[in-house]
Formats: structure tokens, C-alpha cells, sequence
């Protein structure tokens, strides 16, 4: 048998991975979006490991309801990214600065 | 009448007058005026003579006339203390008020401010009885302060001339000085006896003998010392004491006049009758005897040779006014309380007798002050110049004067002394004589022997008096006046009575008044005993055998060689006055410059005071106050919110980035620290 602790290290490579993506990111929003899908895709894996482990269908069950929010919230993403592309003309992430301080 | 009824009769008929010359007299005219000074003074003198025979008799007054304050624990009142030094007092002072209030209608005849002239000096009479009258520290204070303002008001009579104003100012300054010192001994007084009446005062100060006061931790002074110290700070301004001497000579830009009642017999010696009063207190403290000591020493032997390189005739005199409060202050040192009056009735009158003559021979040549310019005057001013020459003598100690007996009698009280400093003192004492002598003699020979030096003053530029004089000033005695023509007269009779009526005790008073009031227990229980006293009194044998045994004791000889000297000096050698005055150089300039205090006071308090306001406000208020505390504080929040405003950096995956490391920390902090 695969150890636990594998899955739970490849979950939290991917979740690093993504964070890092996040913010080393400065060229495409698109690629922001889809750190922000790997994030919850690393959990979900963290989820189904332990489900197998346990034996307990819980932790499946649940990666279905992550699996329908982060449809959900790639598809309003990518709405709004349209929409800001309609207005900014550009998606880079650094021209996203009118908030600044 | 009883003696409650002489002394407010005596107290308030010169309030009444001034009052009356004060608010009346513009309207109703000059003789009104000086007539309802004069009556009210003759009315306060005349009960001071009458007050003086019943006390003489044995009668004696201490009680309240008016309860002003009482409180818990807190009575202050105006009362009257009417005993033995008391009357004394009182009878100097109204005789020598009365006496320049007669000699003002000669000498203050064509000035315009005539009548308020009259309502000040009436005013200073009033305060002058509150003050000695008075039976307790507050109505004491009260006399001290008015004395005080009165003074100012009169040496800056003339107030168009600016240096009356500067120097009225320095008078009360100084005086101020001094009062704090008072203030503070007053303060303690009410602290450790709480209460301001004298009798309950004296009558305790044997429990505080021991009481100890710790000033600054580790450092015990003596209670009563400590008061009399303060108190005796307070006598240093009003009776002008080194270092708090230097108003009295500049108060001679006031008239004559009040240089006569003020500055020489009566506002000068209140800080004389003070210690005497106070007896008590300072019997107990011999710690403040000797600063008393040591203090009257320096001024009574330094000043007097000030007097020495002096030509404003005033300015002689003023000086010389200086050096005798340092014989009444030694000997007051020496314990010889009685001494120290006796000397201070003698000194009045002769004191104003020589201020009221040369106010005399100031007149006679139209307000000419300058010694330089006199000479000659005994032929044409013969009251003056004989009155002058008995004031001299006096001034000088020379037996049978009144003067003689009375100085003498603070040299035997500094041998009989105990104190620490006496032979300081006494070494001090007999140059001083010395001085006395030679300065009163250069004075009488300068201005009334030798050659006439008036005849040019007309023409000369008057550039060289000691005071910076002001062309531009009117009414004044250094005003440029009209040029002396013909030959000058004597004075009105309104000023050669005076004049004789003073010269008269300054003879007598002496020889008839010694053996009572020195030895024989005239001051009964107003003035504490001592064993300076008992000492004398074991060596005295009446004043002819006092004038007799003087021929054979240092002081005579020692007041005879400086009249030698001065005749040698003015009559005999004219020329070699300048030639010694040219090779003593650098010493006839340090006493030309009385010795610098005054530059020094300007320099380290005036100058010094200015520069610590600037300091204090560039430094103090605009960098520290304004700068640092209240721009600074501003600016250091500017600063570090315009730090802080870097954290909003407007782009959303450093917000994303801040949240999940906060998670992360928070995660770590619960799990590590708080296994949760």
C-alpha cells in the first residue's frame, strides 16, 4: 500500500506550488485563476487520501460539493476576467494597481 | 489721653494730611497744601512727644485697633506696640519729618509738582509711624512696603528726567530683593509660631532654641537662624547693606529734601529698628549676629571710601549715609542693640542737617550739585556754612558732638563683643573713622573754603557728574539752568530754621542722652539684654569722662589726623589732591566705578535675565516646545503612516499572499504554543 503520508506530501506540494504561483505571478490573470483551481484541487486530493485511509466515504462525498464551488467560481472568474479585459484592455496582473495605497 | 488715642492720632493725622494735600490741593492751591501737611505732622510729632512722657512714666501699649482677618487658627490685625523703642522712634521721626516738611516750602518753591510733593512726604510720615508702631509682622511688612513705594514715587519726582525714573526703579528693585528675604523669614516665623504678633513671638522663641531645620537633606540649620538670616535680608535692601546698596546713591536724583528725610534718617533705618525690634530672635542666633557683622563691616568701611572720589555734593554724603548704616548694622552684629538706636537718632539728625545744607547751598546757586564749581561760600552763606560745620564735626565723631558719643560707643560695643567676627569689625570701625573724618572734612572745604569756583559754572557744559546727566530733561536740579549772576545769598528762613533746629541736637543730644539710654535700662524689656551691653555698662563713666578718656584711645587721633589730612589736601595744597588721585591710579578708578556693582549688576542680572528670556524662548519654547513636542509629533506620524502606506500596494495577490501567511501563523501559534 502507498503510505498516507505520500498523498498528504503531493497534496501539500500542490498547494505550495499554487500559493507560490499566486503571487510570483505577474503577467497573466488567467494563470492566477488557475493557481486558485489547483489550491482546491490539492485539497481535494488531501480529502480523498484520507477517505481511503480511514475508510470512511466522507471525505469523497465531500470532494464532490469542492468540485461544484470551484466550477462555479472558475466560471464567475473568468466572467469577470472578461469583463475587466473589455475595460482594462490588458490582463496583466500589475496593471490591476488602482487600489494602491 | 491714654495711649491708644496719642498713637492713632499720631499714625493717622499724617494720612489725613496727605490725603488733604493729595486730592485737594491742585484745587485749592500751594498754601493749603503745605499747611495741612505741616499742621498734621506737627499734630503726630506733638503726640509723639506726649506719648514719650507717659512712657517715660512708666505707661506701655500693646493691643489690637482692628481685627482684619480671623480665621481657624489665622488672626492678623492692625494693632499698635507703643513701649520704650517705640516712642524713641517715633519722636526721630516725626521731629525730622516735620522739620523737611518746613524746609520744602523754601527749597521746593517754584517746581510745579509742589502740592503732590507735600501728599508724598506726608504719606511717607504715615508709614513710616505704621511701621515702627506697628505689634505685629504683617502691619510691619505693610509700613515696609509702603515706605518702600513712597520712596519710589519721590526719587522719581521728577519723572520727565530718565535717570530719576531708572533710578526709582533700581530703589525699588533692590528693595525687592530684599523683600523676598523678608517675606520668607515672615513665612517661617507664622510656620513654627503660628502667629504674626510679636509678644506671643518673643515670649516662645526660647522653645524654638533648638529647633533644627533641614534644608537640604543632610544640611541642618538652626531655626531661628535661619528666620533672622531671612529677615535680616529684608534689612539689607531697606537699610542698604553691601551687595544691596547700590539704589541709595542713585536716589539722589530725587529733591533734596527727601535725600534728607528718606535716604538719611528715617526709610534707611528701618531695617536698623527691625533688628532691634526682633532682639529676641536674634539674641538666640548667633549664626545671623555674625552674618549682621561681618556685612555692616564691609559696607561701612568700603563705601566710605567711595565717598573719597565723590564731587556731587549729594553723592558725599549718600555715601557717607552708606558707611554710617554699617556702623548701626556692626553694632547691631555686636549685639549692642541700644547702641545702634542711639547711633541711628544721632545720625538722623545729623544726617538731615547736612543733606538740608547742602540742599541750602544747591538752592543758593541754582541747583549747582557739583562740588567743583563751589568753594568760597562761608562768606555768603553763613547759617548754612555754621550749621554745616556742626553736622561735619558730628558726622565725624569729634567730642563734644553727638556724633562722637555715639561712635564711640559702637567701637567699645565691637571690643566688648564676643562674636566671631569683632576684630574684623573693629579693625574695619577705626579705618572707617578715619574715612569719615576725611571725606566730611573734604566736603566742608571744598564747598565753602578755598577759592570761588561758582563765578564760571554759568557757562561750563555740566558733562561731569556722576550721574549721566539729560540735557533735554526740565524742572530738574541738572537742568541747564539760568547762570548764576552776582554773588549767592542765604537761604529763607523756611530753610535756615530747620536747619538750626536740627543742628541743635546734633550738639547736645549725644552727652545728655547716653547715660539713660545706654546704661540705664531706658529700653527696659523692648530690647532683649546681652553681654555686650553688660560688658560696656561695667566700663562706663559718664559722658565726660567718656569725651576726656577719648584723648587717650585710638579713634580721636585717628579723626583728627583725616581732619589734618583734608585741610592739607583743600586748603593748604590745593594741586596735590590730583596728583595723588594720578598715581593711585587703578584704585581711584575702581572707587570712581564704586567698584563695579553696577556694571556687574547690569551685566549678570539685567543683561543676564534678558539673555535667559531669549534663550529660553528660542531654545526653550520655538526647538524644544514648538519643534520637538507638538511639529515634531506630527511629523513622526506623517513619517510612518507614509511607511505604513506602502503596505497598500493595490495588487491582490500580495493581499491573497498576507492572508495565507496570517493563517499560517496563526495555525503555527495554536499549534505550538497552545496544542490545540
Amino acid at each position: 500500500m502507498i503510505p498516507l503520508n505520500y498523498y498528504l506530501v503531493l497534496g501539500a506540494l500542490l498547494f505550495a506550488i499554487s500559493v507560490a504561483g499566486i503571487f510570483l505571478n505577474r503577467k497573466n490573470l488567467i494563470v492566477l485563476l488557475m493557481a486558485i483551481e489547483l489550491m482546491l484541487l490539492a485539497v481535494n486530493l488531501n480529502f480523498v487520501a484520507f477517505a481511503h485511509a480511514l475508510g470512511d466515504l466522507s471525505g469523497q462525498v465531500f470532494v464532490f460539493f469542492i468540485l461544484t464551488v470551484a466550477a462555479a467560481e472558475s466560471a464567475i472568474g473568468l466572467a469577470i476576467l472578461v469583463a475587466l479585459f473589455r475595460n482594462l484592455r490588458s490582463i496583466h496582473v500589475d496593471d490591476l494597481g488602482s487600489l494602491k495605497g | 489721653m491714654d495711649l491708644m488715642t496719642l498713637s492713632c492720632i499720631a499714625a493717622f493725622a499724617p494720612l489725613a494730611g496727605a490725603m488733604l494735600a493729595g486730592f485737594l490741593g491742585w484745587k485749592l492751591g500751594r498754601v493749603f497744601a503745605h499747611t495741612s501737611a505741616i499742621a498734621s505732622v506737627a499734630i503726630s510729632f506733638a503726640a509723639s512727644v506726649a506719648a514719650f512722657v507717659q512712657v517715660w512714666h512708666g505707661a506701655s501699649l500693646d493691643s489690637e485697633l482692628y481685627s482684619w482677618i480671623v480665621g481657624d487658627g489665622f488672626h492678623l490685625q492692625i494693632g499698635f506696640l507703643v513701649d520704650r523703642l517705640t516712642v524713641t522712634m517715633m519722636c526721630v521721626v516725626t521731629f525730622v519729618s516735620l522739620m523737611v516738611h518746613v524746609y520744602t516750602i523754601g527749597y521746593m518753591a517754584d517746581d510745579p509738582g509742589y502740592q503732590r510733593f507735600f501728599a508724598y512726604i506726608a504719606l511717607f510720615t504715615f508709614s513710616m509711624m505704621m511701621l515702627v508702631m506697628s505689634n505685629n509682622f504683617l502691619q510691619l511688612f505693610f509700613g515696609w512696603e509702603a515706605v518702600g513705594l513712597v520712596s519710589y514715587l519721590l526719587i522719581g519726582f521728577w519723572f520727565t528726567r530718565p535717570t530719576a525714573i531708572y533710578a526709582g526703579l533700581k530703589a525699588f528693585l533692590a528693595n525687592r530683593v530684599g523683600d523676598f528675604g523678608f517675606l520668607l523669614g515672615i513665612a517661617l516665623v507664622f510656620a513654627a509660631f503660628g502667629t504674626l504678633d510679636y509678644a506671643p513671638v518673643f515670649a516662645g522663641a526660647g522653645r524654638f532654641a533648638h529647633v533644627v531645620l533641614d534644608l537640604v537633606p543632610g544640611w541642618n540649620w538652626s531655626l531661628l537662624s535661619v528666620i533672622c538670616i531671612c529677615l535680616f535680608v529684608g534689612a539689607m535692601g531697606k537699610s542698604a547693606q553691601f551687595p544691596l546698596h547700590v539704589w541709595l546713591p542713585d536716589s539722589m536724583e530725587g529733591p533734596t529734601p527727601i535725600s534728607a528725610l528718606i535716604h538719611a534718617a528715617t526709610m534707611v533705618t528701618a531695617g536698623i529698628f527691625m533688628v532691634a525690634r526682633m532682639s529676641p530672635l536674634f539674641e538666640l542666633s548667633p549664626a545671623a549676629l555674625s552674618l549682621v557683622m561681618v556685612v555692616g563691616a564691609i559696607t561701612m568701611f568700603f563705601m566710605a571710601l567711595v565717598a573719597l572720589v565723590m564731587f556731587d555734593i549729594k553723592r558725599v554724603i549718600a555715601y557717607s549715609t552708606l558707611s554710617q548704616l554699617g556702623y548701626m548694622t556692626v553694632a547691631l552684629g555686636a549685639s549692642a542693640y541700644p547702641v545702634a538706636i542711639f547711633h541711628l537718632m544721632t545720625h538722623a539728625f545729623f544726617k538731615a542737617l547736612l543733606f538740608l545744607g547742602a540742599g541750602s547751598v544747591i538752592l543758593a546757586l541754582h541747583h549747582e550739585q557739583d562740588m567743583r564749581r563751589m568753594g568760597g561760600l562761608r562768606k555768603y552763606l553763613p547759617i548754612t556754612y555754621w550749621t554745616m560745620v556742626v553736622g561735619t564735626l558730628a558726622n565725624a565723631g569729634l567730642p563734644p558732638f553727638s556724633g562722637f558719643f555715639s561712635k564711640d560707643s559702637v567701637i567699645e560695643a565691637l571690643r566688648a563683643s564676643t562674636a566671631g567676627a569683632h576684630t574684623f569689625a573693629y579693625v574695619l570701625a577705626l579705618g572707617g573713622i578715619f574715612v569719615s573724618a576725611l571725606y566730611s572734612f573734604r566736603l566742608l572745604f571744598f564747598a565753602f573754603h578755598g577759592a570761588e569756583r561758582f563765578e564760571s559754572a554759568g557757562h561750563a557744559e555740566h558733562a561731569e557728574h556722576d550721574a549721566p546727566a539729560d540735557p533735554a530733561a526740565e524742572g530738574g536740579e541738572e537742568a541747564p539752568h539760568e547762570a548764576l549772576h552776582g554773588k549767592p545769598h542765604e537761604s529763607p528762613w523756611v530753610v535756615t530754621v530747620p536747619l538750626i533746629l536740627l543742628a541743635i541736637p546734633s550738639v547736645a543730644i549725644g552727652a545728655i542722652t547716653i547715660g539713660p539710654m545706654l546704661y540705664g535700662g531706658w529700653f527696659g524689656s523692648s530690647i532683649a539684654a546681652s553681654r555686650t551691653m553688660e560688658e560696656m555698662a561695667r566700663e562706663f563713666r559718664g559722658p565726660l569722662a567718656m569725651a576726656l578718656d577719648s584723648f587717650a584711645s585710638l579713634p580721636l587721633w585717628l579723626g583728627l589726623a583725616g581732619l589734618a589730612i583734608a585741610w592739607y589736601l583743600y586748603i593748604a595744597r590745593p594741586g596735590v589732591a590730583a596728583v595723588v588721585k594720578r598715581k593711585s591710579g587703578f584704585l581711584a578708578t575702581l572707587l570712581e566705578h564704586k567698584y563695579y556693582l553696577d556694571e556687574f549688576n547690569d551685566w549678570f542680572f539685567a543683561r543676564g535675565a534678558r539673555r535667559l528670556g531669549t534663550g529660553l524662548w528660542l531654545w526653550g519654547d520655538k526647538t524644544v516646545i514648538d519643534g520637538i513636542m507638538v511639529n515634531g509629533t506630527a511629523h513622526l506620524i506623517g513619517w510612518f503612516a507614509g511607511r505604513a502606506r506602502r503596505m497598500q500596494t493595490g495588487y491582490i495577490y500580495h493581499y491573497a499572499f498576507t492572508m495565507i501567511f496570517g493563517v499560517f501563523a496563526l495555525l503555527s501559534f495554536f499549534w505550538l504554543f497552545l496544542k490545540l
